[in-house]
């Protein structure tokens, strides 16, 4: 394609582990997959970045880690129940959750993510409130939960319900360009992998990571608002988080990271 | 002879209305010459054409982070005429292909659910495009 014609910005030749365990940043791409490799949002990083999220006392995403730790343990809601009552050792109940998800939900009749199955057992199992988007606590809870999965294969099952028809509606997405400056995710994440585009190292912008520490920011991103952010700086509007496309975006670029390690969480400049 | 200051305006090619013709665009879209010191500020400024986010050019390192996305322009004028700079700038997908990344700075042919407040706008005026296009062809080796 395009990206190899031209000059290309290599991403690193290095590997990753955290805790002693092996990170996944390089995995043959799936079938059907533009690219022969996929490649970890990490070997994109400065070396510094790299190194920070190499080490768990070093990466700040692990504040919010154990603040989810605490969150899963505090009783909230008219049922007086925490996660823990129903779900005892996140390490054991959590392990494949990170991996896996987004699933189909049978009763809502669409695709779920981690925040959203967080907002059903809160509202379900607990009598508690429905997070609002991006409040502190919902990102810590993700983080805790996804790190449960930290080094496991990325691997939906696009076999569940609906989810292949969400899978294609999420590929026209990747693909169909936005706002008065025209890109899709693929014209910065797939045409132009690699490359600088102004200070950024354009990744495949995959989602392993997420939610990821941000040094620019000094705090956590969660997937959707990192979608949200990319689709703004096409100078479209943003579609809602949690919305049918970015629902279906969500299951559709999960999957173009089959295989890579969950890294949550992840630190970007 | 005093001159309206609204004159300028009255000759201005409205985006629909600009005419290619064989990779050119020919006539001014202001019939004002551009000014090049000018256009180098609507080059690099962030908000206006944040041409450096994909090209490099020597001319203007003092300017950090230069992309690779794109060749670099030094020499650019050397390579292309001041009409066709001028297409290139107005709409890169009618001089290129309809796949390039290079956005089109003075097109309404864009993409999907453009922010509200922009609808209907360019990303430069007609006389920005022709002071990038004066800057642009000062740029021979
Ligand atoms: C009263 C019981 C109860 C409480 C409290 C509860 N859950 Fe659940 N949770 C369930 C049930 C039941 C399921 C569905 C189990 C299944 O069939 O996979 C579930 C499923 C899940 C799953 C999906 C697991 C998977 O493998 O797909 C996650 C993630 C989850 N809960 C997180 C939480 C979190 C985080 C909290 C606290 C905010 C919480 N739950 C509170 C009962 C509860
Ligand atoms: C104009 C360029 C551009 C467009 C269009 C764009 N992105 Fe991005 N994206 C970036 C940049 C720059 C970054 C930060 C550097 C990197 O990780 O690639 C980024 C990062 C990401 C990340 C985080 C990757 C990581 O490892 O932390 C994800 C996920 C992502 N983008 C998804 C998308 C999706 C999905 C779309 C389309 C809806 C999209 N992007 C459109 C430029 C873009
Ligand atoms: C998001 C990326 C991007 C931005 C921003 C951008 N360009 Fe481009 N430009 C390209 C690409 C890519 C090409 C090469 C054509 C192709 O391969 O599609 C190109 C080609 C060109 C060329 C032809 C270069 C040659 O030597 O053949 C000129 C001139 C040019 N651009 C000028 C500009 C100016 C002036 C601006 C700002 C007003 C600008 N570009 C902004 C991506 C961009």
């Amino acid at each position: 394609g395009l990206a190899v014609e031209r000059a290309f910005g290599e991403p690193v030749d290095d590997t990753l582990e955290i805790d002693g365990v092996p990170m996944i940043t390089r995995a043959a791409a799936p079938e059907g997959h533009p690219f022969d490799e996929v490649l970890s949002g990490w070997l994109f990083r400065e070396a510094e970045t790299r190194a920070t999220q190499e080490d768990s006392f070093e990466n700040p995403g692990m504040l919010a880690v154990e603040r989810g730790g605490e969150i899963w343990e505090t009783v909230d809601g008219s049922m007086g129940k925490s996660c823990a009552s129903c779900h005892d050792d996140a390490a054991v109940s959590m392990k494949d959750v990170g991996a896996t998800y987004p699933k189909w939900d049978a009763d809502a009749q669409r695709p779920i993510n981690v925040e959203l199955q967080i907002d059903k057992c809160r509202v379900e199992n607990m009598g508690a409130e429905p997070y609002k988007f991006d409040d502190a606590e919902q990102v810590a809870l993700t983080a805790f939960v996804k790190h449960q999965s930290l080094g496991k294969p990325l691997a939906i099952d696009l076999t569940q319900g609906e989810l292949q028809t969400w899978w294609e509606k999420g590929k026209d997405v990747y693909y169909t360009r936005t706002g008065q400056l025209n890109f899709a995710c693929a014209s910065c994440h797939e045409a132009s992998m690699g490359k600088y585009i102004r200070a950024d190292h354009l990744s495949q912008g995959q989602v392993n990571g997420f939610p990821t520490y941000r040094f620019n920011t000094a705090g956590m991103v969660s997937l959707h608002n990192r979608f949200r952010g990319c689709i703004r700086d096409t100078r479209a509007e943003m579609p809602k988080a949690f919305s049918d496309e970015l629902m279906a975006l969500e299951v559709y670029v999960t999957w173009r990271g089959t295989g890579l390690s969950v890294e949550t969480p992840a630190v970007r400049q | 002879l005093a001159v309206h200051p609204l004159a300028a305006f009255a000759d201005e090619i409205a985006p629909a209305d600009v005419a290619f013709d064989d990779m050119k665009v020919t006539t001014s879209l202001t019939g004002v010459p551009g000014n090049p010191e000018e256009g180098a500020k609507a080059f690099a400024n962030r908000g206006l054409g944040n041409c450096l986010a994909c090209h490099a050019l020597e001319a203007l390192s003092k300017e950090q982070f230069h992309g690779d996305v794109a060749p670099t322009l030094d020499g650019v004028a050397d390579r292309w005429s001041p009409e066709e700079l001028r297409a290139i700038i107005v709409d890169a997908k009618q001089v290129f292909t309809e796949e390039t990344m290079m956005p089109g700075f003075y097109s309404l042919n864009v993409g999907l659910n453009v922010r509200k407040d922009l609808v209907g706008k360019t990303v430069l005026t007609a006389q920005q495009v022709e002071d990038v296009v004066a800057f642009l062809a000062t740029l021979k080796e």
